[in-house]
């Protein structure tokens, strides 16, 4: 990454904290992020947006969910499983979920291991993760078999409201994307780790950019993001 | 909320980062590396299993009303909480970036009241017109 920017040109007086700090940051006439490199900054707006697409995708369920007069189908009722003879309640989303936090763990002691050099529990660590991430997109693509045989479609379902499909199909859809993209990602930087990547500073093939290993971390953002996204979509279409 | 709940984890283990706190009283370095100990890890690992277990448990035990809505509401945003703090290394960035990051999806919450306020007003309509229910 072109460091490039004014903070290497040896700033030593000390930076206000506080409120004092972002008026001090933001005024400067330099970076308003000190000491977050652009690619780590970049990360953060793109999933500031990300945030806005979901954002818009759950209110839009709300709004259809509120605004109908037929009633919306029990998601209690419609994700259990029958186990051992008897329905338990959204036992799969409930796995989804312990699984996708599981790799979010995994991740975040693959950026620690990175920052500490250890280039093999770093790539081992993402590669769990992308293991973790690719059970829960084929733990969903099951789900979503079993909607569809069971007659849900974007335009009806068997037991209410209309709009269920369409919500549900969109939603766990883009985020099942998301973990999708995430998954490919994960193997790509795993790769350039265990290669080494990262330590002899070797060019990226698209950008020809020299990665270092803050580049888990830019990746770590990514994936927890995914995992933040699906908290919010756990409880709101899931559990509500 | 992420800096209160990093601070009930344990403040040894903040202490232990207590390097970045350079970047709030003294000299800013030109690159952080967030680099914290594994257990606070693991720790946060825990919890979020537990607070899933409970946000599942909300619908397991049928829970009704107020109480489910603001019982699912809680779990969900202690657990965006602690990623966001924790995992995504956002409780030890400057205010600045925090704050960028954080503040603009408040603005959701002005939409949310938008269109809680519009789909009443679609539902009365369709009640006036299309009557109760099919």
């Amino acid at each position: 990454m072109a460091e490039t920017t004014l903070a290497h040109i040896g700033r030593t007086e000390p930076r206000p904290a506080g409120w004092q700090g972002i008026a001090a940051d933001w005024s400067s006439d330099q970076r308003a992020f000190k000491n977050v490199s652009w690619g780590k900054a970049m990360m953060w707006i793109f999933l500031l947006s990300d945030t806005f697409i979901f954002g818009c995708f759950l209110l839009s369920y709300m709004t259809a969910r509120i605004s109908t007069r037929v009633p919306w189908p029990n998601p209690s009722e419609v994700f259990a499983l029958r186990i051992g003879g008897s329905d338990i309640p959204l036992i799969l989303i409930a796995i989804m979920t312990f699984v996708l936090i599981s790799s979010s763990g995994t991740m975040a002691m693959a950026v620690n291991f990175g920052y500490r050099r250890d280039r093999r529990k770093t790539a081992v660590l993402m590669l769990l993760t992308a293991a973790l991430g690719a059970t829960f997109v084929g733990m969903q693509a099951f789900e979503w078999t079993k909607l569809i045989t069971e007659g849900v479609r974007p335009w009806g379902n068997p037991w209410g409201a209309a709009q269920f499909g369409a919500s549900f199909f969109m939603i766990t859809g883009f985020h099942g994307t998301h973990v999708t993209i995430g998954v490919i990602f994960l193997i790509i930087v795993a790769r350039k780790v265990w290669r080494g990547d990262f330590d002899v500073g070797r060019p990226g093939f698209f950008t020809s950019r020299r990665g270092r290993y803050e580049n888990v971390e830019i990746m770590g953002l990514y994936w927890h993001f995914v995992d933040l996204v699906w908290v919010f979509i756990f409880a709101f279409f899931y559990l509500w | 909320m992420g800096e209160a709940t990093a601070k009930g984890l344990g403040q040894h283990a903040l202490d232990s980062a207590h390097r970045h706190d350079a970047t709030t009283t003294g000299v800013t370095p030109a690159e952080v590396h967030q680099e914290h100990p594994i257990k606070l890890y693991l720790v946060v690992w825990a919890w979020l299993f537990i607070l899933s277990t409970c946000s599942y448990l909300v619908d397991y035990f049928g829970l009704h009303g107020y109480l489910r809505w603001s019982l699912i509401l809680i779990f969900m945003m202690l657990k965006a909480g602690l990623i966001v703090a924790i995992f995504m290394h956002m409780a030890w960035e400057r205010l600045a970036l925090t704050y960028a990051i954080i503040l603009p999806p408040v603005l959701v919450l002005v939409f949310v009241t938008m269109m809680v306020f519009e789909a009443d007003y679609t539902l009365l309509t369709r009640m006036a017109f299309f009557g109760a229910g099919p």
